[in-house]
């Protein structure tokens, strides 16, 4: 893993250090010299690995097994079994039947990831290179904006779904009767909203950067606005949808709280977050059930992170080490 | 009902029909954009922020006055009540458990993170294992708060005495020499236990920031520090620490504004029971469950006001630092 690349301007102290270096923390590990090192940084390690090994090693064990023994005997008689895995995925209704939350899951982040990225760049786009007045403070007021706790839009946003917008009695907007599959479209709504504060941070940040000259030379072609977003900004913004897209994705898939607010606890629409918390509510001691469904929600963030850990990683820093 | 492919399937048409159509308005209204008569900035600028606009007023805005207006009504926001649903909230003993333990946790969370981070990115800094070690610590980052919780409860899991453990938070009691415990249930001791959960969580992320920064400091101020016959420990109170020092503030304030708002950990691990509930626990509970929008509305400003001073003062640090390059 590379910490070291960075989006242009976003983190640059982290651009200096090379390989080569010798720095101070280097001399402190020297100075330590191995042993007492070694031995707290193995113990860091091991406290913050073995918890999720437990859980893996225990999805993968008999039911019975798991109630009897802790997963750390698993090794003195290896049993190997995808029972936990079938009846949490497919098995009835009370065993979670976790397939149909994890199509939910899905459903719910794609379109939230996509619709951050584009009305974000858009956005950030409008605010980096369009002259007009008081663009200052809209991209203030906007950067303020990411401090607003979501507890304070939840109760507002609820109603407006539900019984839609009226003033003084006239109703200007209906009320969002959606059944169905068509019920996603709130949590659609509700996750885009909350994401684009930062995500309009994020790309500002990196569009502003590019050179003015590449938008002056498209201007003199005869390029409005829209063909230079298309041919000129896109293919160049690329990295940096990457990484906003993970941490967004990352977001809505791994959220609990919007989810059981907006997309509420049935079959229908709960993603796996949902149903997982409440599955610890009702069957806390269920271990086989709550091990191997544990692992179905986690293996997708994992695989998104062991892939893109690197834009993981450079999002990261360009998000909170800035300047 | 048995699961099937089939009963999926609307979801997943309904998805693409959202994201196509999305993406297909976009696009179209971006070539639109540059017809001749339309090129005037004003309206261009109108279509690329339109969108984002609506959603942000509409979204956060309009809800925060919203919000406030309601912490001033009473359970229904028909009857206004003043300041009594902020007086509920500081005379009920129940609520003051509340602020507490999310004082608690504002208080070891972020700086016990923070530590620990810190500790294990100056320990395998340029080390042989370095990007292994790195990712076994940042892994958690990847996992939701639900998933966390599950793993946290599977090791705080509690057997009766007479049977095996399969907890390893009990086992290790047990292997020395003492009483199985419903963890969960002590009180203070669980909030500490959930605190534990986020401290997981977050150490990756200060880790890793704070890595990125100590491979900035210069080689040779390290090195003349090393002439002048400076100790490790010298090395790292002099050198390594004021030089990470602003990069460390803002991973503690980031991990704080986050432990404000925690709630997954707390509604998965114990439900807000048992005396562990936090301000966004019970500003859920009090809104959703117990239909108290007044109340609940409260907590939520009152939550708001307490995250402000924390992202003042990194926008002023921002500020600093921009004016700097």
């Amino acid at each position: 893993m590379s910490t070291n690349d960075t989006l242009p301007g976003a983190a640059a102290p982290a651009e200096r250090g090379t390989a080569a270096d010798r720095g101070a923390a280097d001399r402190v590990r020297k100075r330590l010299s191995g042993g007492a090192a070694s031995l707290a940084a193995l113990v860091i390690a091991v406290v913050w690995t073995l918890p999720t090994a437990g859980l893996f090693i225990s999805s993968f064990r008999p039911a019975e097994q798991i109630r009897a023994t802790g997963w750390w005997t698993f090794f003195g008689s290896p049993e190997v079994t995808l029972d936990n895995y079938r009846d949490v995925l497919f098995g009835n209704a009370n065993d979670g039947r976790l397939a149909s939350h994890f199509v939910n899951s899905f459903v719910i982040t794609l379109p939230s990831t996509v619709f951050v990225l584009g009305v974000a760049a858009l956005a950030a786009y409008a605010l980096a290179w369009i002259d007009f007045r008081g663009r200052d403070w809209v991209f203030l007021g906007i950067f303020a904006l990411q401090i607003v706790p979501l507890q304070m839009s939840l109760v507002p946003l609820l109603r407006f779904f539900s019984q839609g917008v009226s003033v003084g009695g006239a109703q200007l907007l209906p009320a969002w009767e959606l059944s169905g599959a068509m019920a996603f479209t709130n949590v659609w709504v509700a996750h885009t909203i909350f994401g684009l504060p930062l995500g309009i941070f994020l790309m500002h940040n990196f569009i502003s950067q590019l050179p003015k000259s590449l938008f002056e030379a498209a201007r003199v072609d005869g390029a409005g606005h829209g063909t230079i977003f298309r041919k000129v900004v896109l293919p160049l913004i690329a990295p940096a949808l990457v990484s906003l897209g993970i941490f967004q994705f990352l977001w809505v898939w791994n959220d609990l709280l919007v989810a059981l607010i907006f997309a509420g606890g049935d079959t229908a629409t709960a993603p796996l977050t949902v149903r997982l918390a409440e599955l610890a509510g009702t069957r806390g001691e269920a271990w086989h059930r709550l091990t191997a469904g544990a692992f179905v929600s986690i293996i997708v963030p994992l695989i998104v992170f062991f892939l893109l850990q690197r834009y993981f990683v450079r999002g990261l820093l360009a998000g909170s080490v800035k300047g | 009902m048995e699961f099937s492919f089939l009963n999926e399937l609307p979801k997943l048409v309904w998805m693409l029909i959202g994201i196509v159509a999305f993406l297909g308005v976009i696009g179209l209204m971006l070539v639109l954009l540059d017809a001749p008569r339309s090129r005037r900035d004003r309206w261009q600028a109108a279509f690329f922020l339109g969108p984002a606009a609506v959603l942000i007023l509409g979204g956060l805005v309009y809800p925060v006055i919203r919000t406030t207006v309601l912490s001033f009504h009473d359970r229904n926001g028909d009857v206004f009540v003043g300041l009594a649903n902020y007086l509920w909230m500081f005379q009920r003993p129940e609520i003051l458990q509340v602020l507490l333990n999310t004082l608690l946790w504002v208080l070891f969370a972020p700086a016990m993170a923070t530590a620990v981070g810190l500790l294990y990115a100056v320990l395998i800094d340029r080390s042989r294992f370095e990007s292994v070690a790195k990712s076994l610590v940042f892994m958690p980052m990847a996992i939701s708060f639900v998933g966390a919780s599950i793993i946290w409860r599977f090791v705080y899991a509690y057997r009766p005495a007479d049977q095996e453990q399969y907890g390893l938070f009990n086992q290790i009691v047990v292997w020395f020499g003492g009483e199985p415990r419903l963890w969960l249930l002590e009180q203070p001791l669980n909030t500490f236990l959930l605190i534990l959960v986020l401290i997981w969580v977050q150490a990756g992320f200060a880790m890793v920031v704070l890595s990125a920064a100590i491979k900035a400091i210069p080689a040779e101020i390290v090195e003349a520090a090393r002439i002048d016959g400076a100790g490790p420990w010298q090395l790292f109170s002099r050198i390594t620490l004021p030089s990470v020092w602003p990069t460390l503030l803002v991973v503690l304030i980031t991990i704080s504004v986050q432990t404000l708002k925690i709630f997954d950990i707390v509604r998965t691990m114990t439900g807000g029971n048992y005396g562990t509930s936090v301000i966004a626990n019970e500003m859920y509970s009090q809104a959703f469950s117990q239909g108290q929008v007044g109340q609940g509305s409260a907590l939520a400003v009152f939550l708001f006001v307490l995250v402000i001073p924390l992202v003042a003062f990194q926008i002023r640090r921002n500020r600093k630092a921009r004016e700097l390059t």
